[in-house]
C-alpha cells in the first residue's frame, strides 16, 4: 500500500505553502516553505479534520508541544503516530 | 483644552459584582478564574474562564427586560447603575442633551447568536423570538443605557476586538475634551463565554487549559473572562462646580495601527501608542509609575509588550511597575480595558498596585517589574492602560491622580 498518510500531510502542507505537492521535500522546515504561525495553525486544523485525530499543539509554545513540527518528515511521523494511537 | 475627570465607576466581573469586591480581590491577588459552567462544556477542550458566577438575571431584571437584554447588556446596565446611582446628576433638559454613551464590545450579544443558531440549526426550528436582532446588536448596551437614563447626546458602540473598551473610553474622553459633550457614560462589556464563543477561540490555539500567567516564563496562553465596567467621565469644571468626588483625571489618549498582521502584535505599533499617549497627556516618561498591561499571557503579546515598554520608556522602564490583572479576571476581550481601568484608578487613588498573579518563573524577555503575585503599596501620580487588539489596533489611555 502507498504511503497515504504521508501523501495527505504533504498535500495539506503544500496547499498552505501554495506549492505543488511534488515541490515539497521531507527535509524541509515550515520556515523553508514560508509557512508562518497562522499557516501552521491552519495546517494542524486541516490535519485534524483529514485524519479525525486530536493534535496536541499550543501556538504559545510550539517547541514545547509533544507534536514535532521541526520538518515535513517530523510532522508526517508525528501524524502517523497519532493516527495509530487514536485509531478506534 | 477642557479637562476630563472620572466621577463614577461600576463593575461586574469574575472577581466581584461591584467595585469594592473587585478592588479587594485586586489587593488580595485573588483569582476569579474557575471551571466553566455552561451547556456542552464536555465538548470543549478549554474548560476554564473568568466566569461571573452566582448571578441570577431574574433578581435584577423583569421578564420583559430579559427578553431584550443579552447578557452583555445586562452586565452593562448593572455596572452603569453602580456608576450613576447616587452620582447627583439629574439628566434632564440641557444636561441630558450634553451627555452621551460610548461602550466597547467585541462580540455584542454572543449568547443570543449562539442560542438562536442552536435553535434553528440544531433543533431545526423555523421561527425565532422577535427580539433577536435588537438583543444581539453591538450597540444594544449603549442604547439601553441611553434610554434608561435619558441620555440624549452622542452615543455609539466601538468594536476593536481586545482594545474596544480603551478605544471607547478614548472617544468619550475626546468628546468631552473638544466640547461635544459635558458628561459621558463609558466603558465596555463582553459576554462571550458560550459554547460557540469559546469554541471559536479554541480554534486559534492560544488558550491556556490551566491558568493565565502573564510574563511568567511558563505561561501557556490566555484565559477568557466576561463582565463589564462603566465609568462616568465628566468635564472638570462641571464636576468641580457640583462638588463631585473626583476619582482620577484622564489626561491623554492615543491610537495607532500596526498595519502588519491580523494576529501577531507589533512592538513598533505598541510603542508608538504608548509614546503618543504620554505626549497627549503632557506626561514625561518619568512621571509614570504604573502601567496596567495588556498582558494576555500569550507568548507573542507579553514579550512584544515588554519590548515596547522598554523602547518607549528607556531607562525608566526598569523603575516603573507593570502588571496584568487578566491573571485574575481573565481576558474580557472587548470589555477588558474597562475592568482594567479600575486597577489604574485604585493605584492612583488608594496607592495600591494590583499584582500579576500566577507568576512562577522569570522570563528574560519580560524583564520588567511585573508586580508578581502580591499587590504593592506605592504612590502613583500617573499611570497608563495598554490595549493591543488583534488586527493591530492599539489604544493607550493616560491617567493622573485627581487634581
Amino acid at each position: 500500500m502507498g504511503d497515504s498518510v504521508q501523501d495527505k500531510v504533504i498535500a495539506i502542507i503544500a496547499e498552505q505553502a501554495v506549492l505543488e505537492p511534488s515541490d515539497v521535500s521531507m527535509d524541509q522546515t515550515l520556515d523553508d516553505l514560508g509557512i508562518d504561525s497562522l499557516g501552521l495553525v491552519e495546517s494542524i486544523f486541516a490535519i485534524e479534520e483529514a485524519f479525525d485525530i486530536q493534535v496536541p499543539f499550543n501556538a504559545n509554545e510550539p517547541e514545547a508541544s509533544e507534536f514535532d513540527i521541526s520538518s515535513v518528515a517530523a510532522i508526517v511521523a508525528a501524524v502517523k503516530k497519532l493516527v495509530a494511537e487514536q485509531k478506534v | 483644552m477642557r479637562r476630563v475627570v472620572i466621577t463614577g465607576q461600576g463593575t461586574i466581573n469574575a472577581l466581584g459584582q461591584d467595585v469594592p469586591t473587585t478592588l479587594e480581590a485586586f489587593r488580595e491577588g485573588r483569582c476569579g478564574i474557575s471551571d466553566l459552567e455552561l451547556r456542552d462544556v464536555d465538548r470543549l477542550s478549554v474548560r476554564i474562564g473568568g466566569q461571573v458566577k452566582g448571578y441570577n438575571p431574574e433578581d435584577l431584571f423583569n421578564r420583559q427586560q430579559i427578553a431584550l437584554y443579552d447578557r452583555f447588556t445586562q452586565f452593562t446596565l448593572i455596572a452603569t447603575r453602580q456608576a450613576l446611582d447616587g452620582c447627583g446628576l439629574n439628566f434632564s433638559g440641557e444636561l441630558a442633551t450634553r451627555t452621551g454613551v460610548v461602550f466597547g464590545t467585541a462580540g455584542g450579544g454572543v449568547n443570543t447568536w449562539d442560542e438562536n443558531y442552536r435553535s434553528v440549526y440544531e433543533e431545526g426550528k423555523n421561527r425565532v423570538h422577535p427580539f433577536v436582532v435588537p438583543k444581539l446588536m453591538n450597540n444594544a448596551a449603549a442604547s439601553h443605557v441611553s434610554m434608561e437614563y435619558n441620555l440624549k447626546g452622542p452615543s455609539f458602540s466601538v468594536a476593536t476586538a481586545c482594545a474596544s473598551s480603551n478605544h471607547a473610553m478614548g472617544q468619550a474622553f475626546n468628546l468631552i475634551r473638544c466640547g461635544m459633550a459635558d458628561v459621558m457614560v463609558t466603558g465596555g462589556s463582553e459576554a462571550m463565554l458560550s459554547f460557540g464563543g469559546i469554541k471559536a477561540w479554541e480554534g486559534l490555539r492560544v488558550m491556556s487549559k490551566d491558568a493565565c500567567r502573564p510574563f511568567s516564563a511558563n505561561r501557556n496562553g490566555m484565559v477568557q473572562g466576561e463582565g463589564a465596567a462603566v465609568f462616568l467621565f465628566e468635564e472638570y469644571d462641571h464636576a468641580r462646580a457640583r462638588g463631585a468626588e473626583i476619582l482620577a483625571e484622564v489626561v491623554g489618549f492615543a491610537m495607532t495601527s500596526d498595519a502588519a498582521d491580523i494576529v501577531m502584535p507589533s512592538q513598533q505599533g505598541a510603542a508608538r501608542a504608548i509614546t503618543a499617549a504620554l505626549t497627549d497627556g503632557k506626561l514625561s516618561p518619568e512621571e509614570v509609575c504604573y502601567i496596567n498591561a495588556h498582558g494576555t499571557g500569550t507568548a507573542a503579546n507579553d514579550k512584544v509588550e515588554c519590548a515596547a515598554v522598554a523602547h518607549a520608556f528607556g531607562h525608566h522602564a526598569d523603575d516603573l511597575m507593570i502588571s496584568s490583572t487578566k491573571s485574575m479576571h481573565g481576558h474580557l476581550i472587548g470589555g477588558t480595558g474597562a475592568v482594567e481601568l479600575l486597577a489604574c484608578i485604585m493605584a492612583l487613588r488608594d496607592g495600591i498596585v494590583a499584582p500579576t498573579i500566577g507568576y512562577e518563573e522569570p522570563d528574560p524577555e519580560c524583564a520588567l517589574d511585573v508586580v508578581p503575585n502580591e499587590a504593592r503599596e506605592a504612590k502613583v501620580d500617573a499611570c497608563l492602560s495598554n490595549a493591543f487588539a488583534f488586527g493591530g489596533l492599539n489604544a493607550v489611555l493616560a491617567l493622573r491622580a485627581a487634581p
